[in-house]
């Protein structure tokens, strides 16, 4: 049997999170923990937890499985379990709604900030405004960022400034956008972003890219904007 | 409750997927107060999960391609029960509707002239059918979906929706007209039940895979909008019309689209046969949908299937190299050695056909206006009630849908109910205000479902409704077995009905989500079930064993299911297109 250990924290019961210990009977398969989380809530259906595509793409179920950030849908025992065990905690730094549940609202207030939209005040053509492969390449591994937090919330800048700090993921969306050949809003963008904090408080410990589950780089895109920042500064 | 807390708005679009989106979108960017209500962030909504892409004609790949054979390949591809007039509609404004797609910054990918990258998908062809094979499918790589969603996510921040993220619908608010006038939700993180109170209520609630035990859909796709509107009293139509996609990973469900087919892969039996070859001579690998998947279940029923228990085929890529796999399909990479534990550039992928999309819907017109008939069948308007993307049934997809269209399907008829209820704003809406009694009424599952503390365990049974549906109406069914179906269902109803709630707690309680989604499942599979018991013949997705041929003289026609006495009543298909004469239907071959 395997050993589950899973934070458990409801406002209304609890005057204080505990852990609870599960044994569960993977029958020797080597299941993801979304699985685990499933079955166990169909016999304990206080248990709460985000979920949504299970595949991997929607980036509901982003959770600390033994320690390390990540999915539950696509991390499979054989990746989480140690010792014969499971331990499964929220995504830390940001306040507990319930059980697994974070608040995510300093998230996506990070991602607000940065003008998430593409940015081009000159009049669209009747078709589609052109760009060569070699500039759409510039984006991969920078647009197919799913906003799950795993990498903010496993970085300690952010933990220290999630109000000031924008967090690997903004940033690497904040880069997205200044990467794309048909953004023209360079210039506000680098302003929004040139301060102490915005940028600066990375540290470049790469905890970001360690467990982005999509296997992205935000450390080397907040490279690129220091060095954008840098350049226009001059 | 007598103090329940209203809040107001112009609009409100229930949903925050694809459709869900483009509609806030055109509503919020003309400066109407505009809601979301969304029961998970916008972002985690299924649209994300499309991959191949959204097919339309931009005459990229092909400078001579046309709308009007895009228009033909829908029509053909629906077994002809497709709206003509709503089909032309959305392959005529189609490229209008990318088009502002791309200037919001979505990042497609790109052909060496700088425009957009088209691919080849299923039942797709130049010249109305006499060109061969067109490649009419724009692609952001395989991630579509995702890239899709994320730019109307980010085109709703720019215009400043508002969203109610994480609220639950439960019902829809009528006033004594028998309008609608907004709904009854509940906020996920708090409990709190609210009556949101608007001039226009749009359903953009997505599908409901999960009536089927096996889908490639998310675990939200749980048909509530369909639950709502059948509560309320309002008809659904071809529901009997549900799309087996011919790819999900066997096993686990996840979908491994069509665009592998589409850049060169195909299937294989056990024998390594390229057996489409055999079932469509023409098309191959690239038929309709509802023709792969049916193959595919003949082979395995024929003993040719793969694996162990021979239940599945397997989908061939590694011929295509590992550097047109990378640039092409990544995703797919992805999903297939995370979730079959097989790398596609060295082997194959092992697949099943899995529910994956719902042809019918709420019934509306072009402009997303919901519809309902009277008792001498004559349509009418259900004033300030609107619907569109899957939980809508326009209908574009008829009998199967073709690949790529629910991406335009969505972004067009979306933009399309946002134009129609700005445009209806403008000349001022006038609903009767709810009573207290009218609010009360859309409380009365929650009620139930917040004092059920006896009976079963959600999850019990809505394994046992996913059990019965796969095994009674899936891709071939039959009537006796059907009846048999429909019988379990009843006998389901009063026990989902009594669901027991073992948590009372309000903060982000999804047990009561999770009962109140069940009661949709219900509702979905009973309009399902009942509708595909009734059309005695087989059409698109629908193949019955009883009645094998397609019968035009008695069938070339939608079903209309009324929840009150669970009948279901013939609506004349649209064969009326603005711009040319109406295609007429012929057999359909690949």
């Amino acid at each position: 049997m395997l050993e589950v250990s899973i934070y458990r924290y409801n406002p209304e019961v609890d005057s204080e999170p505990y852990m609870q210990e599960f044994q569960f009977d993977t029958q020797g398969k080597d299941i993801m923990v979304l699985d685990v989380l499933e079955k166990l809530k169909t016999e304990d259906p206080t248990l709460v937890f985000r979920r949504s595509c299970r595949e991997g793409v929607c980036g509901s179920d982003g959770v600390n499985i033994s320690g390390k950030n990540g999915l539950a849908c696509i991390t499979p025992l054989s990746e989480a379990v140690k010792n014969n065990k499971l331990v499964i905690r929220p995504l830390p730094g940001l306040p507990v709604i319930r059980d697994l549940v974070i608040d995510m609202s300093q998230f996506y207030a990070q991602y607000e900030k940065i003008q998430p939209y593409l940015i081009n005040n000159t009049p669209a053509p009747a078709i589609e405004r052109l760009q060569s492969p070699e500039d759409r390449a510039k984006l991969d591994g920078l647009y197919e960022c799913i906003l799950c937090a795993c990498c903010s919330t496993a970085c300690p800048s952010f933990w220290w400034n999630p109000d000031k700090f924008i967090g690997p993921s903004g940033l690497l969306q904040a880069y997205r956008f200044l990467a794309d050949t048909r953004d023209t809003g360079t210039e506000d963008r680098l302003a929004g972003l040139d301060d102490p904090f915005s940028v600066f408080r990375c540290h470049g410990i790469m905890n970001c890219v360690q467990v982005c589950p999509k296997g992205l780089n935000p450390t080397k895109a907040i490279g690129h904007i220091r060095s954008m920042l840098l350049a226009s500064g001059t | 409750m007598a103090n329940m807390r209203t809040m107001s708005f112009d609009a409100v679009i229930v949903g925050g997927g694809g459709s869900g989106m483009r509609a806030a979108l055109q509503l919020a960017q003309s400066g109407y107060k505009t809601a979301v209500i969304t029961k998970v962030f916008p972002t985690r909504s299924h649209t994300v999960s499309a991959q191949g892409g959204i097919t339309c004609a931009i005459a990229s790949d092909d400078p001579n391609d046309q709308w009007q054979w895009h228009m033909y390949d829908t029509i053909k591809g629906s077994d002809y029960i497709g709206d003509q007039e709503a089909i032309e509609y959305m392959c005529k404004t189609g490229p209008e509707a990318v088009f502002e797609l791309e200037h919001m910054g979505l990042p497609f990918s790109r052909n060496d002239n700088g425009r957009i990258y088209q691919r080849p998908f299923g039942g797709q062809s130049k010249d109305f059918g006499e060109g061969g094979q067109a490649a009419r499918t724009c692609a952001a790589a395989d991630r579509t979906g995702h890239a899709l969603l994320h730019t109307l996510y980010q085109g709703n921040l720019k215009n400043e929706t508002v969203f109610l993220n994480e609220w639950f619908a439960v019902d829809l608010v009528k006033n004594s007209d028998n309008a609608v006038v907004g709904v009854v939700a509940i906020n996920i993180e708090t409990g709190e039940t609210v009556y949101v109170k608007s001039k226009a209520t749009v359903f953009a609630t997505g599908g409901a895979g999960r009536i089927y035990a096996s889908t490639t859909n998310a675990h939200i796709c749980t048909g509530d909008g369909i639950g709502m509107a059948l509560r309320a009293g309002f008809p659904v139509q071809d529901m009997e019309m549900w799309q087996f996609h011919p790819t999900g990973i066997h096993g686990a469900g996840t979908l491994v689209t069509e665009g592998c087919r589409g850049e060169g892969g195909y299937l294989i039996n056990k024998e390594g046969e390229r057996f489409m070859e055999r079932y469509a001579p023409n098309a191959k690998d690239l038929a309709g949908r509802d023709v792969v998947a049916r193959s595919m279940v003949q082979e395995i029923l024929a003993g040719r299937g793969c694996g162990e228990n021979g239940d599945h085929v397997f989908l061939k890529l590694d011929h295509l190299g590992e550097e047109t796999l990378n640039a092409k399909l990544p995703g797919i990479l992805e999903l297939s050695r995370t979730f079959a534990h097989a790398d596609p550039v060295v082997e194959p992928i092992p697949v099943v056909p899995t529910c994956h999309y719902m042809m019918g819907g709420i019934p509306t017109n072009v402009d997303g206006q919901a519809l309902t008939m009277d008792d001498q069948g004559v349509e009418q308007v259900v004033d300030g009630f609107y619907a569109c993307g899957e939980a809508a049934c326009v209908s574009v997809h008829g009998a199967n849908r073709l690949g790529g269209n629910s991406l335009l399907d969505l972004v067009v008829f979306g933009r399309a109910s946002g134009l129609f209820i700005e445009k209806q704003l403008r000349e001022g809406i006038d609903l009767k205000d709810a009573t207290e009694e009218d609010i009360q009424r859309a409380m009365k599952v929650l009620n139930r479902i917040n004092g059920s503390q006896e009976g079963e365990k959600a999850s019990v049974l809505r394994a046992e409704l996913q059990t019965i549906m796969q095994n009674h109406f899936g891709v071939f069914r039959s009537g006796d077995f059907m009846k048999e179906g429909i019988e379990k269902l009843k006998a389901l109803r009063p026990r989902i009905e009594n669901v027991q709630l073992a948590d009372t707690s309000n903060a982000f309680n999804t047990a009561r989500i999770e009962a109140l989604e069940l009661q949709n499942l219900l509702e979905v599979a009973e309009a399902t079930a009942v509708a595909a018991e009734w059309r005695t013949e087989s059409r698109g997705a629908h193949a019955r064993e009883d009645f094998q041929e397609r019968d035009d003289e008695n069938w070339l026609c939608h079903s209309v299911y009324f929840p009150h006495d669970q009948s279901v009543a013939k609506r004349d298909v649209n064969f009326t297109p603005k711009t040319r004469e109406a295609f007429e239907p012929k057999v359909r071959s690949y």
